[in-house]
């Protein structure tokens, strides 16, 4: 229940980008009111708060809404500041190293993996798919600048870019399990590592979405997609 | 550096980047100096391409040796580094407003900023007027935006400019270029009257005046890119 700090998060619980938020949430230790949007249908309360896009997660907090999750997780860290530990590291420099990441996950990584999971060709998917692995060998490179030798990006604790990659993990495994496989242990150990290491940890694990019925939700994708090209003649 | 000082700062800027003058403007409200270095894009320096290997694009700040890329990203910094001492603030201080000012910046540059773009690169008609209504759409959100929150003031940041007073008005020369290049009003006064007002008002300040060159410059940038591309498809 929203409780004192009247946060209310409009989701989706296959949505990574609603489990980042989520993980923000659970990280700094702060309750909730969740509300499951459906995936079909979306709420007046949904339209009303996110009427540019019309999209989860959006946190509202004191009835005031806050959309995109990057800016809902600079939001939590600096609304409540005092709570638990901060996302965003404190000196500028770092964070500006941060944004940059989490920008380039959003821009480059994720656009990448859509291509390579609902392109309409096979040629299409496997252009995404080629994408995808040079992005991730980046993103390979930025962990270990990031990271120094310590176990997450944001060093000893978890950080922003932890749960900004972290909320990715259910598709990453549930894809892997459909036969497209992000993270590779040989091509990029550290992430690997990373995320099995990110994954356990107590306030990580419940949050995460159920492998299995992503695994379904995505096969359903896919068979929507699949249909709709048909349709479309191609 | 987070005593403010300036250092060793050097900004590597193309004069017709409207990405680059979101920093140069940023640094003239918080009365910083720099170093400003003109990039050739058709033939980037080894410093660009080393300072940011993962797009090779301007804008980069290079401070004490260490790069910082991405505008939106750049402006944050320079605003955290060179904080009070009687500066200026480019973000507001509330987490709500910051928000805010975020989502729009954000929307500026995913939305509205390829739709503009892309009117200018359409090669049909068709292409062209679908452009053109997808930027009339966005401005009318802009537009939306301007008013709810500017609250009766001259500028996004109420009565001196701020974030998102940056992140649009570096787009001014470029629309001067389009009235040039295709008769056609990005912002126009009968359906955007606000944001038309809001326009001229930035145009007048004294950074935008220190920092935007003519449209006339940017309609002979875009001949140049025409040319260029004109060339790869021999």
């Amino acid at each position: 229940m929203a409780g004192g700090n009247d946060l209310k998060l409009l989701g989706m619980w296959a949505s990574p980008f609603v489990v980042r938020v989520k993980l923000a949430l659970s990280l700094k230790g702060l309750s909730y009111e969740y509300v499951e949007e459906d995936f079909s249908t979306k709420s007046e309360l949904l339209l009303r708060s996110n009427p540019v896009h019309k999209k989860v997660p959006v946190l509202i907090h004191h009835g005031k809404p806050i959309c995109e999750s990057s800016i809902i997780l600079q939001y939590i860290d600096e609304a409540f500041a005092g709570t638990g530990p901060s996302l965003l590291p404190a000196d500028p420099y770092e964070r500006a190293i941060a944004r940059f990441w989490a920008a380039y996950i959003d821009d480059k990584m994720l656009a990448a993996w859509t291509q390579a999971t609902k392109g309409k060709t096979e040629e299409e998917r496997a252009e995404g798919m080629k994408q995808t692995l040079a992005t991730v060998a980046t993103l390979e490179g930025a962990f270990r600048d990031c990271s120094k030798g310590k176990p997450f990006f944001g060093g000893d604790s978890v950080g922003y870019l932890d749960v900004f990659l972290g909320g990715l993990l259910g598709w990453v495994r549930a894809y892997e399990k459909l036969g497209v496989k992000t993270f590779d242990p040989e091509k990029t150990p550290l992430l690997v590592a990373w995320a099995e290491r990110f994954w356990s940890l107590e306030a990580v694990e419940p949050v995460m979405p159920d492998v299995s019925k992503l695994v379904e939700f995505g096969k359903m994708l896919l068979a929507r997609a699949a249909a709709a090209a048909a349709g479309e003649g191609n | 550096m987070a005593d403010g000082k300036e250092g060793d700062l050097k900004l590597l800027g193309m004069h017709v980047s409207p990405f680059a003058h979101r920093v140069s403007m940023a640094l003239g409200v918080k009365g910083v100096r720099y170093e400003y270095i003109e990039e050739d894009l058709f033939h980037k320096s080894e410093l660009l391409l080393s300072s940011n290997p993962v797009h090779k694009k301007v804008p980069v700040l290079i401070h004490d040796g260490r790069p910082i890329c991405e505008s939106l990203a750049i402006v944050e910094y320079v605003d955290e580094v060179w904080s009070g001492d009687g500066r200026p603030a480019i973000l507001p201080a509330d987490p709500y407003e910051r928000a805010i000012a975020r989502f729009w910046a954000s929307y500026i540059d995913d939305k509205f900023f390829p739709a503009w773009l892309g009117i200018m690169r359409a090669t049909t008609e068709e292409a062209r007027g679908e452009k053109v209504k997808e930027t009339q759409d966005a401005v009318q959100n802009l537009e939306k935006a301007f008013s709810e929150i500017a609250g009766g003031k001259g500028f996004f940041g109420g009565d001196t400019v701020g974030y998102l007073d940056l992140a649009l008005g570096c787009f001014l020369p470029w629309f001067g270029a389009m009235r040039m290049m295709f008769g056609l009003e990005v912002i126009e006064a009968a359906t955007a009257p606000l944001l038309a007002g809001w326009a001229e008002r930035f145009g007048e300040t004294a950074v935008a005046k220190e920092v935007l060159p003519e449209p006339e410059k940017a309609v002979a940038y875009a001949k140049k890119l025409q040319a260029y591309r004109a060339s790869l498809n021999k």
